[in-house]
């Protein structure tokens, strides 16, 4: 599924790893189907910092896809790198099982430093 | 809640889509309670998707028809700062109109379609954008009061309950304030400047006065879809009570102007402490609409030569591609 989602084939609870579709279902009877195939865009706003996701737009190639995207969104020097990721690429979570795919880190409150409150005072520690 | 959730779950579906339907309403409602975010792949009510489908695909071709009155002054903007400042703040409209229609695309509706819907003259957009720009001042006063207006509305809409449509309202409304703050230099420029530029400058004020107001769509008691957008989140405030915030800000605004609104009705009210403004003509409002406004079969046209002219742009663009991965796999 892609990250935008596909409303016509909704995830399901079957697994939790799915393979990106196609976000438009293809209905599109009176249309070719259309080349320019939908591109998410990663943003670097500046050394040293990640790739932060900034949208996603149109285009036929990767080539055109980085130079939409520059156009797009990077009018104001918001960006010193940009990623363009064909969005049927993207494998996601599914999002109805939140609950199970992600309950690993719950009770398991020892990952954090706020659990060990008998060193609190204790200076640099 | 409880005649949503009839209303949601069709007769005809089995016990198991019925089960699952409910459970998918009862998420939503919980995550709408705590004021939390639909992401697209989250379950929501056909209404929910189709209120946003349609508010968000007329915001952007909002974007992409107001293009037109702006770019009209390009080439006679009064200076090469002027021709620069315009330019790119078009070309943040163009931007503006991508961003909202890949929000919208991600309720399931292409960006064909709705391409296709613009030009046919199916889709609706601002009414603002059918009205001529017949003086440079017209751009200042766009800038002031339509993109003014239109940045109040848009405030709010940053914390719209849909993620992606929240997401693309941030974005906008970053590039907004420069767009205003221009639109005011424009004016104030021409205020201070000869009689008849301060002239220039009043006739727009008074002519894109009660648009604007009307952007912010009919009053409350005639606007019967504001109640459940603001039940889902999307909307945070009443038509009225934006309209009544912009007026107030605008009466402080117009006199740095030095220059007036053509409302002698406007006045703080202490009851309500709110801003009240004389009656608008609502009839011009749904004629506009209904497309019977200056400009709109003009605004169409042009926009469908547009995309037109633009055909072999596209295809070249595909042949290329395609000329491209053959020789890759020959390779």
């Amino acid at each position: 599924m892609a990250p935008h989602g596909n409303p016509e084939a909704p995830g399901s609870a079957a697994s939790d790893i799915n393979r990106e579709a196609p976000k438009v279902a293809a209905t599109t009877e009176q249309h070719q189907e259309s080349p320019w195939s939908l591109w998410e865009v990663f943003v670097r706003s500046s050394r040293g910092l990640s790739h932060v996701h900034a949208g996603s737009l149109h285009a036929p190639d990767a080539a055109m896809a980085l130079r939409n995207a520059r156009d797009l969104y990077t009018r104001r020097n918001e960006g010193v790198s940009i990623w363009v990721v064909p969005a049927e690429a993207i494998s996601s979570s599914d999002p109805d099982s939140k609950g199970s795919f992600f309950e690993s880190p719950q009770g398991k409150d020892y990952r954090h430093a706020t659990y060990y409150t008998k060193s609190e005072g204790v200076k640099h520690l | 809640m409880a005649s949503q959730n009839l209303q949601s779950v069709p007769a005809e579906l089995s016990p198991e889509e019925q089960e699952r339907e409910a459970a998918g309403q009862a998420y939503f409602d919980r995550i709408i309670s705590e004021d939390s975010r639909i992401e697209p792949r989250d379950w929501m009510p056909a209404a929910y998707r189709k209120t946003l489908l349609r508010q968000i695909s007329q915001h952007a071709h909002s974007e992409i028809i107001g293009m037109q009155p702006e770019a009209n002054w390009i080439t006679r903007a009064p200076s090469l700062k002027r021709k620069s400042i315009l330019m790119a703040k078009v070309q943040d409209e163009a931007g503006h109109g991508l961003y909202l229609y890949s929000a919208a695309e991600t309720l399931g509706q292409s960006r064909d379609q709705m391409m296709e819907d613009l030009i046919a003259g199916k889709a609706r957009y601002s009414s603002i954008f059918n009205y001529p720009t017949i003086s440079w001042a017209d751009m200042g006063a766009i800038g002031w009061l339509v993109d003014g207006a239109a940045i109040c509305n848009q405030v709010p809409l940053c914390r719209a309950s849909y993620g992606p449509y929240g997401r693309a309202m941030v974005r906008i409304c970053k590039e907004e304030s420069f767009h205003q703050r221009q639109g005011f230099e424009i004016l104030l420029e021409l205020s201070n400047g000869t009689p008849a530029q301060k002239q220039m400058a009043q006739d727009a004020v008074n002519r894109w006065y009660a648009p604007s107001l009307m952007m912010f769509g009919p009053p409350d008691e005639d606007s019967p879809n504001s109640k459940q957008s603001m039940a889902w989140n999307i909307k945070r405030f009443s038509n009225d009570e934006l309209r009544s915030r912009f007026v107030g800000m605008m009466v402080e605004q117009v006199r740095v102007l030095g220059l007036t609104l053509p409302d002698k009705d406007i006045r703080f009210n202490e009851e309500t402490k709110k801003w009240e403004h004389g009656p608008l003509d609502w009839n011009e409002f749904k004629e506009v609409l209904a497309g019977r406004g200056p400009c709109n079969s003009q605004r169409i046209e042009r926009r469908r030569e547009a995309h037109e002219n633009g055909a072999w742009v596209r295809e070249a663009a595909v042949a290329y591609t395609r000329k491209q991965a053959q020789k890759e796999n020959a390779a």
